[in-house]
């Protein structure tokens, strides 16, 4: 059955259109993929039912010959996106029986285009975390053990996204990233992970966590599939005042340009401090790379870039402070009943989040109160300014920007948990992209020397998703990473 | 001057500033499609978005921008072409996103003035600080069980203009002129329905007292005052009780207060004990609200004339008394009302029929104007029979009287009660010299007492059953009986 | 600034959730923590930098007409109440 679970969407896609197999086989097939794979808890609610009815009604679509772009293509879905009569719970037990009676904007334009929802992917907490260690629904474990054969974490907050594909549970899934919550998952899973440009997909139906940062995108096996899926997901959405007009291009037409000629800028500030040994060592390799690809290595400075971690820790939880302040035991599932008003909003709230999410609310409601507003949140929003115009004055001069998407690859489960901070620190190179609003994405190039995948970034001006899709195929086909994590968990 | 209180120490001055919340008038929400109608049963009009479900986002309704505007133009304000919304951060039932999306850094509309009347002679500016957009609350019922209150997200994501005007009213009367005449400019634009009793206008009403000359006193503020009356009564009880605990040298408190319209008291809101702090900060949701001068130019061409302007031209094109104008464009309905009256008609003798016969009777009867039974057509009729003599005044008020039963035509009401003014002299002539003859004693009197006339007049008047020209009447019995 | 427990309570009361005695205590050390690093942004000068409050940047703002086409649907809306009856949400009762 695992032959299926390894091939793209690309490859499926034209399997179907053979008759290779019907989508009902593809589909118990990842179904059978989704329930041996339960120690690994990427999936909180599992549809087997509806994708195998739905696998039905896409066999005749094909026999037909009337399938859709992405007709039979089964899918995983983080449990930040709102699906109609589907548990949705934010991975909280404030949501923990939570059933939307409507669905987001972006899964809708995937069951559109004839996509098969498989289940719903652990995550971070309203995806807090780095780590999927603050979902209510307990840690995802990476699909990659590190040589001393233990456990690791799959990155997050799309930790379940990213190992649901890593594993073959899921063809692609779709992750949200606020401060790196695809890309980080991604480089640690060894899977394609982009984020596009804020404002490319609809905010609509996505449980919000911080507004302006939050923007949803696909993990994937491969750079063409992420790009079949972006095609997908982008739309102009009436519904988000911060939806995009602009013409969505055609993506997998993409990842067939050549970038010669190019000019690939890398942060000098990225190669000082902070990353690995081995992801240093990638990072002069894939210069290498796109030097043979005919693309132009240019030395950039981003000078205010190490400052994007501590603005990002103000905006973000200042906008989540006020984002859950609707989950108040009066309109969903979750209530602590008590006398009074009040006791019964604290105590649901007290109850009902976990300790991430508690403290980012504190520290969201600190810099936004009276006599903080304008030394945290005002500067922080100036810093982003700063920040903004860096990349600006950069893109003025460069295509892309190359550097690593992570400070480290994946590490052990529990490692990081005790220290907040610590863990924060993991987001460095990621942040700094959802601040400016930009199109980045995680690429896998190999593994370190502890056998975890190692991902490297790529970062587009706005709006200009199509050249790193354009170089991160390249780096692909260069780098010849082969996705195949030794299934531990089937045997046990 | 201002008008003073007197106190047990001297006199006291009173320094109110109002905050009105106007319900603009609109079809859907300020950031959602749901129905904004009064009275639909509870909690059908509420979309995903009112309800603060998980992922709803705001989008922003341009009719409702678009009244803001007029408002603001009607206030002779600044329009500001670059707005931001915020959220105003707090927990309440009847809030369901757990925040309030409103304007506070950064309004729609500026500084602006209404003028208020303080008799017939003078007039006062009220000066606006501020008119913002923001999104009204749900409703709690209290009074359905007794353990729990019962939430209605109806009202939730209502638009409403916060208008705030600064301290510069100084007695509860001046507090009613203001917002009669605010309810009346947005009346005339079509912005608000001013209607308090179905909550589309409501006032938080700021009091302070101080002595003539001193620094502003502590305020309290009332909240959420639904009529014009009460906000005269809860002035004047708040004034009143801070000039007393100042007299006791007591504190004042600066707190929210509401008003008890049964007591005729306001009360210190005991649940609002927690010192706020409702963490603006612009709304991600939404983008900042711009939009061109162009726009601004546009709505400013298309406004109607409003109650300032139209008073003027009614005491110009109609020669009305101040006073007459003033009650005629109070209301928009009032005014056009009359206009459609008095079109070829005396404007004078028009303008009192409205104020006088027709308002007492509408008054009686607890109607509006648009109920009224009389049509524009047969009141008009009515006031050609007094012009040109047909009627007597006294005469058309009869008419008038079975006119309000059932909207007939006057002119057969006089024609079938054979109502139509005697004015032939001959006639006349004939009636009152039978009076003469018959009562000497009275014509002797009259010659001591010219007054007595009166008593003549009389005799005729019941001969003719009224319908005598009573300044025929006049005329003649002078020539006969001088 | 340093965050005390008495701080960490005014927050908590202003977020409405409840902590115990214990949690004020790590919250107190952990918050201190994370917002002495973030103090670093104080060594930035951004004096005369305007804000940037959204990364979005386009440039029209996007409006709805005024018409009503949505909401009439209050099953939906109370279908995840903890509480409800005859349609309204039910709260603990609350006085002013």
């Amino acid at each position: 059955m695992t032959e299926f679970s390894t091939l793209s969407i690309k490859e499926t896609i034209s399997s179907l259109k053979n008759k290779d197999f019907s989508v009902s086989e593809l589909v118990d097939s990842h179904i059978s993929s989704m329930e041996s794979g339960r120690e690994l808890n990427a999936f909180i609610t599992e549809t087997a039912d509806i994708a195998r009815k739905k696998a039905l009604d896409c066999n005749q679509n094909y026999l037909k010959g009337e399938e859709k772009p992405l007709e039979g293509i089964p899918l995983g879905i983080k449990d930040m996106f709102c699906t109609k009569g589907v548990k949705t719970t934010a991975s909280s037990k404030m949501l923990e029986n939570f059933i939307p009676p409507y669905e987001s904007t972006v899964t809708q334009n995937l069951w559109n285009d004839g996509a098969i929802l498989l289940g719903k992917l652990n995550n971070d907490e309203f995806a807090m975390g780095s780590s999927n260690e603050t979902s209510f629904f307990g840690e995802v474990k990476n699909p990659w053990k590190n040589t001393k054969d233990n456990f690791t974490v799959p990155g997050g907050s799309s930790g379940g996204s990213a190992a649901s594909v890593a594993a073959g549970m899921g063809l692609a899934s779709l992750g949200t990233d606020t401060g790196g919550s695809i890309r980080q998952p991604a480089s640690f899973t060894g899977t394609v992970g982009l984020k596009p440009t804020y404002g490319r997909c609809s905010r609509w139906g996505i449980i919000a966590f911080a507004s302006s940062l939050d923007q949803a995108g696909p993990i994937t096996r491969t750079v063409k599939d992420c790009a079949l899926l972006l095609n997908s997901i982008c739309s102009y959405d009436s519904k988000d005042s911060t939806s995009s007009q602009k013409k969505i291009p055609d993506f997998e037409k993409s990842t067939d340009e050549s970038i010669k000629g190019m000019k690939i800028g890398i942060p000098k500030e990225y190669e000082t401090d902070g990353i690995s040994e081995d992801i240093a060592e990638y990072l002069e390799k894939g210069k290498e790379w796109l030097k043979e690809s005919g693309a132009e290595i240019v030395e950039i400075s981003l000078p205010h870039i190490k400052y994007a971690l501590p603005c990002y820790y103000i905006i973000a939880p200042a906008e989540a402070s006020s984002n859950l302040a609707r989950y108040d035991g009066v309109k969903f599932t979750h209530r602590v009943d008590a006398e009074n008003i009040i006791d019964m909003y604290e105590e649901t709230r007290s109850q009902g989040f976990g300790d991430e999410v508690k403290r980012r609310i504190m520290i969201g409601t600190y810099v936004l109160s009276s006599g903080y507003y304008d030394a945290y949140y005002l500067k922080a929003q100036k810093v982003r300014a700063m920040i903004s115009r860096d990349f600006k004055e950069v893109f003025s001069k460069v295509d892309a920007i190359y550097g690593p998407s992570t400070p480290s690859t994946a590490f052990e489960l529990g490692d990081k948990k005790k220290d907040p901070l610590e863990m924060y620190l993991n987001d460095v190179f990621t942040v700094p992209v959802n601040l400016a609003g930009l199109p980045a994405m995680s690429v896998p190039v190999g593994l370190d020397k502890e056998n975890l995948p190692v991902g490297m970034q790529l970062i587009g001006n706005s709006f200009d998703e199509e050249s790193i899709l354009s170089i991160a195929s390249c780096i692909e086909k260069s780098a010849k990473f082969d996705l195949n994590p030794n299934r531990w968990w089937i045997n046990e | 001057m201002n008008k003073l209180i007197k106190g047990e120490t001297g006199d006291w001055e009173v320094v109110i500033g109002i905050e009105v919340h106007a319900q603009i008038v609109s079809n859907s929400k300020l950031f959602s499609s749901a129905s904004t109608k009064f009275g639909g049963e509870h909690n059908t009009q509420v979309s995903f978005v009112d309800a603060g479900m998980p992922g709803m986002l705001p989008v922003i309704n341009w009719v409702c921008v678009e009244q803001a505007i007029r408002t603001g133009l009607g206030l002779n304000a600044k329009i500001n072409n670059y707005s931001i919304f915020d959220r105003k951060n707090y927990f309440y039932p009847d809030l369901p996103q757990g925040y309030q999306i409103s304007q506070f850094k950064q309004p729609i509309v500026g500084e602006g003035s209404v003028t208020i009347d303080i008799d017939d002679k003078k007039s006062k500016t009220i000066r606006i600080e501020r008119l913002h957009l923001e999104q009204d609350a749900g409703k709690s019922l209290h009074d359905q069980h007794p353990e729990f209150s019962f939430v209605d997200l109806n009202r939730s994501g209502v638009a409403l203009m916060e208008i705030v005007s600064m301290p510069d009213i100084s007695s509860a009367d001046e507090a009613q002129s203001y917002i009669k005449k605010l309810r009346s400019i947005m009346r005339y634009l079509g912005t608000c329905d001013g209607n308090m009793e179905e909550g589309s206008l409501r006032a938080d009403i700021n009091v302070s007292v101080r002595k003539p000359g001193d620094e502003l006193g502590t305020r309290c503020e009332i909240k959420n005052v639904n009529s014009i009356k009460f906000i005269g009564q809860a002035i004047d009880y708040e004034a009143r009780r801070q000039i007393e605990l100042i007299e006791d040298s007591k504190e004042i408190d600066q707190e929210t207060r509401l008003f008890d319209p049964k007591k005729g008291e306001t009360r210190s809101m005991r649940s609002k004990e927690e010192a706020h702090d409702y963490r603006y900060f612009p709304d991600p949701d939404l983008l900042p609200l711009s939009f061109s001068e162009n726009i601004i130019e546009e709505i400013k061409s298309e406004l109607p004339e409003l109650p300032d302007d139209k008073k003027e031209r009614f005491q110009k094109e109609y020669s009305l008394s101040p006073y007459d104008s003033n009650i005629l464009v109070s209301e928009i309905e009032i005014a056009d009302f009359f206009e459609a009256v008095t079109k070829g008609r005396d404007p004078k003798i028009a303008a009192n029929w409205i104020t006088g016969e027709f308002f007492a009777a509408m008054n009686k009867l607890g109607f509006n104007i648009a109920d009224s039974p009389i049509t524009i057509d047969n009141l008009s009729k009515l006031i050609k029979l007094i012009e040109e003599n047909v009627i007597s005044t006294r005469i058309a008020k009869d008419v008038f009287e079975i006119m309000l039963e059932n909207n007939e035509d006057p002119e057969e009401i006089v024609e079938r009660e054979g109502l139509k003014q005697v004015s032939d002299s001959g006639e006349l002539e004939k009636i009152i010299d039978n009076i003469i003859a018959n009562n000497p004693d009275q014509v002797e009197a009259v010659k001591l007492k010219p007054k007595l006339i009166g008593w003549f007049v009389g005799q005729v008047m019941k001969e003719t059953n009224g319908k005598a020209n009573p300044k025929l009447v006049n005329d003649l019995l002078n020539d006969k009986l001088n | 600034m340093a965050i005390d427990s008495k701080l960490v309570e005014r927050i908590a009361k202003l977020s409405r959730i409840s902590l115990t005695e214990s949690e004020i205590k790590n919250l107190s050390s952990e918050l201190d923590n994370i917002l002495n690093w973030i103090e670093q942004l104080s060594e930035l000068d951004t004096e005369g930098i305007n804000p940037v409050f959204s990364s979005f940047d386009e440039e029209e703002t996007k409006y709805r007409n005024d018409e009503i086409n949505d909401g009439g649907y209050r099953e939906d809306i109370i279908s995840n109440a903890p509480l409800s009856e005859d349609g309204f949400f039910l709260v603990p009762k609350v006085v002013d």
